[in-house]
């Protein structure tokens, strides 16, 4: 009846394990609680759950990722700290424990922290860019949002009932096998991963069917803010990678479940094949992670440096270059598995081709700061972090393209520190300072920038110590994945790095304590022009947050910087006149969607326990809805002309008392601007 | 300053960030943060001044880094010509890369300095291309991608794990990845060893791989050089080494609750010394049968150092030949 789920999948095995457990019962009570006893269901429900709008799903995926980093990295404190007092000794964490803090902290990080934090920044970001009212799919949009929800909500499972795999984020058989694994823990993986990577691949189409459809009149490609060339090209990478993994993962889950053969150690299967999908999908995900992040510094960039974006053409090159040669090197993370020379040096000679575009990137940002007019708010003090930590990250990246160097330090923790020095700097940085520079956007306050530059200190030195010595211990030999060790030269290094870690736990606290205090203080940083930061692209013209259709009248683009250049035309706030405004139709809310990601939640929870009947339930379930969905009908509100002119009226009327003499909306003071 | 409008907006947004010069980010920094840190504190009513603040933060930081200084950095030592090729290559790579990510460092903190807002700098908001200097960003990083390219063809070669390394006879070693032990065989000498590995300096030897368990990745710092072990399949690995010397290897593919254990020693001996090894493993070893073979891979578990006389002839093949069975029919 309910397949291998029984008492003893009750997490008694370890007194940090079943902390963890009670904190996330807890946890989910807590909110339960609050909800209740605040009388807010009903507006959770109605405002934010069943939205289909693209700002609000957006901060949904953002709120998913903040709770899931701080899972992670607790757990990345836990694995510093063991590894720090583990020198001939057991350490706190009990050997198997350990290994199921590397996987989930891996796995966390990657598939629920850096994906959701990115496809929300676009979900917000994207369609105000280019000028749109939402994304082309809006339904399908909160599917992905839900899928990768129930992804999450799998993982956070495990620490309740069962175990999570031990076998590593990239999950290798045989040692994911069902011989050598055979308990929940790889399917428990193999399902998270499957969610989440449907989720992210609808996210992906999306995306691109945005970029390609709906952007405003005049918006050409080649006028369209780097942040949305950097969203096309990680959606193109989406939906040519994810597929790989997902067939990886499934047939591993056949593998494990019924007994096939894809990846066995006897019987034909072939492990290597397993490695070589996973990394046909796994190095175009490193770009898919840090692309959207490039993006970010070179909008928050070009507009703290107060001018033009020095190089649009190359950027906008550079990005899509790097977009095709990232399916050029995948072999690389396999470099010693035994291929020939010839094999192993077009592959690394292929990888050090991708660092061409990513340095041009480098020096183009470089020269956007060149006779620009620097401010340092919290979003600009991560774009410079980013510039001096990435280029260290990138080196080290080059060393281990030589296929000879390769040989010395893969699998070490020179390798860690190589990988966390690309995506911490690059791609959480980055996400950090999207985070900071468009929350006023997507919230209508801004955030409190002193709370913010500590935080930023914090993360920029505890990333240093925390990871430097991990590079020097690489290349003293020590191995990725240790819980304990016996040279006693090592030691002092994990000390310092689980120093590091500390500092960054430091930065987190800041980031909360900034959260609070940017609420407490959120009328006194509100945002009321909805262009708090001289902007230059086209979300800095509405209002902060944008009404739900977002451009009652749709922006005629006639450049680059579209806003920037409006605004120094005296143009910025144009009034179009009552006629130019039509009816237009928004999304309706709908529950369905959720209602399907929680179908593909059981469907999940079913295969991994194996309870066969319930996974046919949540299976049945999510067809059923999608084919329920198709016959809906009335799935869109109109909303009136009348009410789009009184509101744009309205806001006029606000920003003239905003503005002394309104010159911005007639053009009379702005011509000659220029200094 | 850029525009009136941008002006105005900031001047009626009450919370505008203030503007913090770049000399406050860089080095007074950690100064400024003190005194703002302190200051919140003694706005809580607590004593802890400004003074005693830095020296906490001194104790900390001292409490922390005074283990490191101590430590000496004990980078691998280098033994033989592959290890020593690799660090060479390591070398020239990071001094070809240096011409593109040096001046990334220098004109960071130069531009940060000289266009901070404060400084009313020469402001040029419209500057955004020159042919020149894309020329440059793109051409000065390819002819160094070209140069490394270089390298990694001629390298990768010359250091193929799978070519001997160097000139003289082969000594012929297998070794065998268990959970969480590494079995050794010489097929040439007879002799058999767990977790010990015993060669002759400067000789070129070869190591065939594979693993009776899951994925095993065979690595010795020192010599240099990693390759995977897998069940059912026979890689190699290729090395030398150059002087006596005492070293370790392990495996650095995760393979369970045991792998943190799963290190071996390796032992460079003079070529009299490999001789009385070989005598010594002759006289005072037991056997590794089969059957005792196949009771050493079952417990799983490390294994301290165990030397055999003599080996069944065979037990590499049979390894192999165990996980190439053909499917159920």
């Amino acid at each position: 009846m309910w397949g291998r789920l029984s008492a003893d999948a009750l997490p008694v095995y370890s007194i940090v394990a079943a902390a963890a457990a009670g904190i996330a019962v807890l946890g989910v009570l807590a909110v339960i609680v609050l909800l209740t006893v605040t009388h807010r269901w009903t507006w959770l429900w109605r405002e934010w759950l069943t939205s289909l709008n693209h700002r609000r799903i957006g901060i949904m995926y953002v709120i998913v990722a903040l709770v899931m980093l701080l899972r992670a990295f607790i757990e990345a404190l836990l694995i510093r700290v063991q590894q720090a007092i583990a020198y001939d000794s057991g350490g706190f964490l009990p050997t198997e424990h350990f290994a199921q803090l590397f996987t989930t902290h891996g796995s966390i990080m990657i598939f629920f922290v850096l994906m959701p934090f990115l496809t929300g920044m676009i979900n917000v970001v994207l369609p105000l860019q280019i000028g749109a009212r939402d994304l082309a799919f809006p339904w399908l949009n909160a599917i992905g949002l839900w899928l990768t929800t129930a992804g999450a909500a799998l993982v956070m499972t495990s620490l309740v009932l069962g175990r999570f795999s031990t076998g590593g984020w990239s999950g290798y058989p045989n040692y994911t096998g069902a011989i050598v694994s055979p308990g929940v823990g790889p399917d428990y993986w193999i399902w998270a991963l499957t969610l989440a990577g449907i989720g992210s691949t609808v996210a992906g189409i999306n995306f691109i069917a945005t970029i390609w459809k709906l952007r405003a009149p005049g918006m050409t490609l080649m006028r369209m803010p780097l942040f949305c060339w950097t969203a096309l090209c990680t959606s193109l990478l989406i939906v040519f990678a994810f597929p790989a993994l997902t067939v990886a993962t499934s047939l591993l889950w056949l593998d494990r479940t019924f007994g096939f053969h894809f990846f066995t150690q006897t019987d034909g299967g072939n492990m290597m094949q397993f490695v070589n999908l996973f990394w046909l999908w796994g190095h175009p995900e490193v770009y898919i992670l840090i692309l959207p992040a490039f993006g970010a510094f070179s909008e928050v960039i070009a507009t703290f440096s107060q001018k033009k974006v020095f190089g649009y053409a190359s950027l906008v090159f550079a990005t899509m270059a790097i977009g095709v040669l990232s399916f050029t090197v995948w072999l690389h993370h396999f470099f010693t598995m035994g291929a020939s020379p010839n094999v192993n040096a077009f592959f690394g000679i292929m990888t050090m081709v991708i660092a061409v575009p990513t340095g041009v990137k480098v020096y183009d940002w470089l020269f956007t700061l060149y006779r620009g007019r620097l401010r340092f708010d919290t979003p600009m003090l991560y774009a410079i972090g980013f510039l001096v930590t990435f280029v260290i990250g990138g080196v080290t990246g080059v060393l281990l393209a030589i296929p000879p160097v390769d040989y010395t330090v893969h699998n070490s923790v020179f390798l860690i520190a190589h990988f966390h020095n690309m995506l911490i700097p690059g791609s959480l940085f980055g996400m950090f300072a999207a985070f900071n520079f468009w929350f006023p956007k997507a919230v209508g306050f801004r955030l409190d920038d002193a709370w913010g530059r500590r935080g930023f200190w914090f993360w920029l030195t505890g990333f240093y110590a925390a990871f430097m010595p991990l590079y020097l211990l690489g290349m003293m030999g020590m191995s990725r994945r240790l819980e304990r060790y016996s040279h006693p030269g090592w030691q002092p290094w994990l000390v310092l790095a689980a120093f590091g870690v500390v500092l960054i736990a430091a930065g987190v606290v800041c980031q909360v304590i900034q959260l609070y205090v940017s609420w407490r203080d959120r009328e006194a940083l509100r945002d009321a022009t909805g262009d708090p930061w001289d902007g230059r692209a086209l979300e800095w013209s509405v209002a902060s947050p944008p009404p739900e259709w977002n451009f009652a009248v749709r922006p005629r683009v006639r450049s680059r910087d579209a806003f920037h250049e409006s605004k120094v035309e005296g143009l910025a706030y144009p009034d179009p006149g009552r006629d130019a405004y039509r009816d237009i139709f928004v999304p309706r809310n709908s529950g369905l969607a959720v209602a399907i990601g929680w179908a593909a939640y059981v469907l999940a929870f079913a295969a991994v326990w194996r309870i066969g009947w319930l996974a046919a339930l949540g299976l049945a379930a999510s067809v059923l809805l999608v084919i329920w969905r198709s016959f809906q009908t009335g799935t869109t509100e109109r909303i009136p002309a009348q009410t789009l002119y009184d509101y744009d009226r309205g806001r006029r009327e606000a920003l003239m008392r905003l503005v002394p003499g309104g010159e911005i909306m007639h053009g009379a003071a702005a011509s000659g601007a220029r200094p | 300053m850029t525009n009136p409008f941008a002006a105005r907006l900031r001047r009626n947004a009450p919370a505008w960030p203030p503007d913090a010069g770049p000399a406050a980010n860089l080095a007074g920094f950690a100064v400024k943060r003190m005194h703002a840190v302190a200051a919140s504190f003694r706005k809580r009513g607590e004593p802890a001044g400004r003074s005693g603040l830095a020296a906490l933060a001194f104790v900390l930081v001292g409490a922390a880094s005074l283990p490191v200084a101590a430590a000496p950095i004990p980078l691998i030592q280098t033994n033989g010509p592959i290890a020593l090729e690799q660090a060479r290559l390591m070398r020239d790579a990071l001094l070809l890369m240096a011409i593109v990510v040096l001046p990334v460092f220098v004109l960071a903190g130069t531009f940060v300095w000289r266009y901070r807002r404060s400084r009313q700098a020469t402001y040029r908001p419209d500057w955004s291309f020159s042919l020149p200097l894309e020329l440059a960003i793109w051409g000065i990083p390819t002819c160094i991608v070209i140069a490394l390219g270089f390298l990694v063809w001629t390298r990768t070669h010359s250091l193929d794990p799978y070519a001997q390394a160097g000139p003289g006879s082969v000594l012929e070693v297998q070794a065998i990845a268990t959970d969480w032990k590494w079995v050794f065989l010489y097929p040439g000498l007879g002799v058999a060893t767990v977790n010990e590995l015993v060669v002759p300096a400067d000789r070129p030897f070869r190591i065939a791989l594979t693993s009776d368990t899951v994925m095993n990745a065979f690595f010795i710092p020192g010599l240099g050089g990693q390759i995977f072990a897998m069940a059912g399949m026979r890689t190699q690995i290729n090395l030398r080494a150059t002087s006596p010397a005492e070293m370790w290897g392990r495996n650095m593919q995760f393979s369970g609750n045991g792998f943190y254990g799963q290190e071996f020693r390796v032992r460079v001996v003079g070529a009299q010394g490999f001789d009385a090894w070989r005598q010594h493993a002759r006289a005072a070893g037991g056997q590794l049968t089969r059957a005792a073979y196949g009771a050493l891979v079952k417990q799983q578990a490390t294994a301290p150092v165990t030397t055999y006389a003599r080996f069944d002839p065979g037990l590499f093949d049979e390894v192999i030949a165990k996980y190439r069975t053909e499917p159920h029919r």
